[in-house]
């Protein structure tokens, strides 16, 4: 039997066929952007709410612009660094985009903008019994991951390196730790991805999808990018479900060595 | 009155935040609000007092990742 990636999967009771999160943020322009979102068949864009001017109403253009692509949102508390920042950022943003999803990102260092583990579950814990489905940027820590389903998450989404960094899975071992610990948790690697490898890389510990920006925005070519990308995911769950083999320290011949012509 | 509107200051006449969002000209823009770092809902801005020096946040959907 063929196997294949197109099996349905689940994000708090929304059934989803792709497995890629796009961020909108950094692309060359609007058009760009929606012909990126296309072309990565993502289901989901990833938004955020900032000061809007009377003058300009930027805000309400890239609004019209995202609502015409069709993709669910799932807007983001980016910049946040206390509880009550990522709180109300949350509150606000479930008014302006009708949904109870948010990306909740409690930021606790500057230069690897890597999660204050305590406001993260500390937040995720206000937002889940206010009726927030939280999906939380973290680290691969297991501790962590488990006080953030104590907390009410149902999805978490642990780093692959700093964001917007480019580097990748930083730490594999951890990943497929966490990977192993919540087999029915869905898991999503968010943040630090460069290259569609590193997203197949993600597909193929067993991962249930990836979430990206940078590597797509600021490709040289975001649209061909975005589907490299799209294709990489789904080349990854594929391996995934096919099982790979177990790798090994020395070489062992794929060739048969029987029957082999002595010429000396 | 002195309002602090997303960092800036300006004179704004308004009673309300509901009034003070209509002056700044917003109309039907699809904005959220907070008042002093809380949250506002829509509905309930008609019916918060706004006085001398309160902060205003005004915010609306933007790109993000």
């Amino acid at each position: 039997m063929l196997v294949t990636s197109n099996s349905v999967f689940t994000l708090y009771g929304v059934k989803l066929h792709s497995r890629l999160m796009l961020g909108t943020s950094q692309y060359p322009s609007p058009a760009i952007l929606t012909e990126a979102a296309r072309a990565s068949g993502a289901e989901i864009l990833t938004v955020s709410l900032r000061r809007e001017s009377a003058r300009l109403k930027e805000g309400q253009d890239f609004w019209r612009l995202i609502r015409d692509i069709g993709a669910r949102i799932l807007p983001n508390t980016a910049g946040c660094y206390s509880v009550k920042e990522a709180v109300t950022t949350a509150q606000m943003a479930r008014e302006v985009f009708g949904t109870p999803w948010v990306k909740l990102e409690v930021i606790g260092e500057a230069d690897t903008l890597q999660p204050d583990p305590f406001g993260l579950v500390e937040a995720a814990r206000i937002l889940s019994a206010d009726g927030f489905q939280v999906f939380p940027y973290t680290t691969e820590d297991l501790v962590i991951a488990e006080r953030l389903i104590e907390a009410g998450c149902k999805v978490l989404m642990p780093w692959g390196a700093p964001i917007g960094s480019g580097k990748g899975l930083n730490n594999v071992f951890g990943l497929r730790a966490l990977r192993a610990h919540f087999p029915e948790v869905p898991l999503i690697v968010d943040a630090g991805l460069g290259l569609p490898s590193h997203a197949a890389a993600a597909m193929e510990l067993g991962y249930d999808g990836v979430l990206l920006n940078t590597a797509v925005a600021k490709a040289g070519d975001p649209v061909a990018m975005a589907g490299a990308f799209g294709r990489a995911i789904e080349a990854g769950r594929v391996a995934f479900l096919a099982g790979p083999m177990e790798s090994r320290d020395m070489a062992a011949p794929s060739t048969p060595v029987v029957g082999r012509a002595v010429l000396t | 009155m002195k309002l602090v509107v997303n960092g800036e200051l300006q004179e704004i006449r308004a009673a309300t935040l509901a009034e003070a969002v209509q002056s700044l000209d917003f109309g039907e823009a699809k904005v959220a609000t907070a008042l002093n770092g809380e949250f506002v809902p829509a509905r309930a801005r008609g019916s918060t007092p706004v006085k001398d020096g309160d902060r205003i946040e005004i915010l609306a959907p933007r790109q993000g990742g």
